[in-house]
């Protein structure tokens, strides 16, 4: 995914925040003509861009449910309960309640390391935190076989063993891991950093220890930014579909991910059913999407209120 | 200060040590796997694996269809991003919050639904037929499927620098007696451009390593519709380990110098940002 988006959306709020650049441009529009397009030139811009958003968004979202519904509901809810699709459902459900946590807890770590403390090599640490964003999924996928095929370098260890990870579920795991392994870390970093760190030494001034001061002052304080990295994280790994389509040997029932079970349906020919299963990841898409809006509307209120503060401050000082 | 910080914080050996062991076990090492195996293959056997007219006719069809769907994204999301940012219209904020639904959406099922929506029986691919274009299992296919998954790049990377543009500027401008055409071509696209390019570059690298939602929308026939990713799956598949390691180091390769490319591109453009 996008390497800079998390950057790139807190640039966008705090540009949004600024509403001075809207209200100029609202009072410009009546008298200063010269830096406006004319009526026509905007109509056409905005029709080509909305069509755009028409052919490469809104069509592909709705195709998914008008397919999905084509057979009718009692299909629909015949295909989402036929045990393969189920088994897959309660997969993609196991492997995201094991792959999401882990990041969570290391995301929480590398922030804390990252943002409270200096020392050399973070730059380059950070980078390394990023890396799986530049791999493709297949690669990822790739390298996890190497790694514990029956070619690969623990693979004799592992069978001789019995112990099994790739065609198997620690695989799955493990690729979801590496995959989504960047989300949280980078959502807390900026949080952490732009909290600083004045109040956890209050608190531990107060005679709170160290775990006191992480649970009841900093995981508060990146609490919006925490989620926001959780969701995202959750939404790819339930999504997933090259690096655990690599690992997972498509065994129907065992370790058939939902993803995996749309294109194994769609190749036997079974679109309406692949896309009664499509109609669930399409629905999380959009969850996701939905609270993201509604974290970035509250950081962005947030963020409005913690400018307006001094002024009101100032005022108070200045009429009283 | 540095020394201060240091001392008052508790946590950081656990944290640091936490952060760096996962990062091993996680990344580092399966990187290192791949690394030593691409190492046990001798220079002319690895040149003979990377170049074969197959994974040539993959390597064409990644970077091209790549390098097409990044400049129709370069092209119309700096339009989607310029009416987002400029104009007011009913439905702006639906379509603002939209545009990370490719984000979003996984990317099976954005194969499975451009697959049928761009098919001969298709909402949309029924108005390609009488022109004799086929959407679906075809190169264009592919071009549309990432023009798709790499459409929220270069609207999120101009976004910011659209509304941190000084409207003085363009006053100014307007005051020198350029017209409005004039204005944007010398005044406003040149403070765009390293943050469209950007953009672009972000949505070629997502779209050379793209595989789930190309698969169901290419038809993946060798030579004329297989990509790159594909390729090491079906090498894989065969049991042809070395073949698959000598495609994705290719691919590795070209991720990490891009990824510079872009580092140098983002400091580039943040000069154009003022706030």
């Amino acid at each position: 995914m996008c390497s800079s988006s998390g950057a790139a959306v807190t640039k966008l709020i705090d540009a949004m925040s600024d509403t001075d650049f809207t209200r100029r441009r609202d009072s410009a529009s009546q008298s200063q003509r010269g830096t406006e397009e004319s009526p026509l030139a905007r109509w056409a811009l905005i029709v080509v861009a909305l069509a755009f958003c028409l052919v490469f968004l809104l069509l592909p979202l709705l195709n998914v449910f008008v397919q999905a519904f084509a057979k009718g509901w009692a299909f629909y809810v015949a295909a989402l309960t036929h045990p393969d699709s189920w088994a897959a459902i309660r997969l993609t459900v196991l492997v995201a309640v094991i792959a999401v946590p882990l990041n969570v807890l290391f995301g929480l770590a590398a922030a804390w390391a990252i943002a409270k403390f200096e020392f050399r090599g973070k730059p380059l640490l950070v980078t390394l935190i990023d890396l799986p964003f530049s791999v493709s999924p297949v690669v990822a996928g790739l390298m996890f076989v190497l790694l514990f095929g029956l070619q690969g370098f623990f693979g004799g260890w592992l069978d001789a063993h019995d112990i099994k990870i790739i065609f198997a579920v620690p695989g799955l795991v493990l690729a979801t891991v590496f995959v989504t392994f960047p989300f949280v870390a980078r959502e807390l970093i900026p949080v952490m950093q732009a909290t600083g760190e004045e109040q956890e030494q209050a608190a531990l001034t107060l005679g709170a220890n160290g775990w006191q001061t992480f649970w009841h002052v900093t995981l508060p304080s990146v609490k919006w930014g925490l989620l926001y990295g959780i969701i995202l994280c959750n939404a790819r790994a339930m999504g997933e579909f090259g690096a655990v389509s690599v690992v997972s040997g498509h065994i129907t029932g065992q370790t058939e991910t939902m993803p995996l079970r749309v294109e194994k349906l769609y190749n036997e020919y079974n679109a309406p059913a692949a896309f009664a299963v499509a109609s669930l990841l399409a629905l999380l898409a959009l969850f996701t999407l939905g609270l993201k809006t509604f974290l970035e509307w509250r950081q962005a209120q947030e963020h409005a209120r913690a400018r307006a503060k001094p002024r009101e401050v100032a005022q108070s000082v200045t009429t009283s | 200060m540095a020394q201060k910080r240091f001392n008052a914080l508790p946590g950081f050996g656990l944290t640091i040590g936490f952060t760096l062991f996962y990062l091993s076990a996680i990344v580092l090492l399966p990187f290192a796997g791949l690394i030593a195996r691409a190492l046990g293959i001798s220079w002319a056997d690895f040149w003979r694996l990377a170049t074969t007219p197959r994974a040539l006719a993959a390597y064409r069809l990644t970077f091209g269809a790549s390098l097409a769907a990044a400049l129709a994204n370069a092209l119309f999301g700096s339009l989607l991003a310029w009416v987002l940012v400029r104009y007011r219209f009913p439905g702006r904020r639906f379509i603002d919050a939209m545009v990370d639904f490719p984000f979003a959406l996984p990317t099976a099922v954005a194969g499975l639904t451009l697959a049928s929506l761009f098919g001969p029986k298709g909402w949309l691919g029924q108005c390609l037929v009488p022109l004799g274009i086929k959407g679906a299992f075809t190169p264009l296919g592919v071009v549309i499927a990432l023009t798709f998954v790499g459409m929220p790049f270069v609207v999120r990377t101009l976004q910011p620098v659209l509304l941190s543009l000084e409207l003085e500027v363009e006053e100014a401008a307007a005051t020198l007696g350029a017209g409005r055409l004039r204005t944007f071509v010398a005044v406003i696209a040149p403070a765009l451009f390293p943050a469209v390019l950007t953009g672009f570059a972000l949505a070629f690298a997502r779209a050379i390593g793209e595989y789930g939602s190309i698969v169901f929308i290419s038809g993946n026939r060798p030579f004329r519709t297989e990509i790159a990713p594909l390729l090491i799956v079906t090498r894989l598949e065969e049991y042809d380990y070395r073949g698959a390691i000598a495609l994705a180091v290719v691919l590795l390769v070209f991720s990490f110098v891009l990824l510079g490319a872009i580092n140098v591109l983002e400091q580039w453009s943040s000069r154009y940002q003022t706030h």
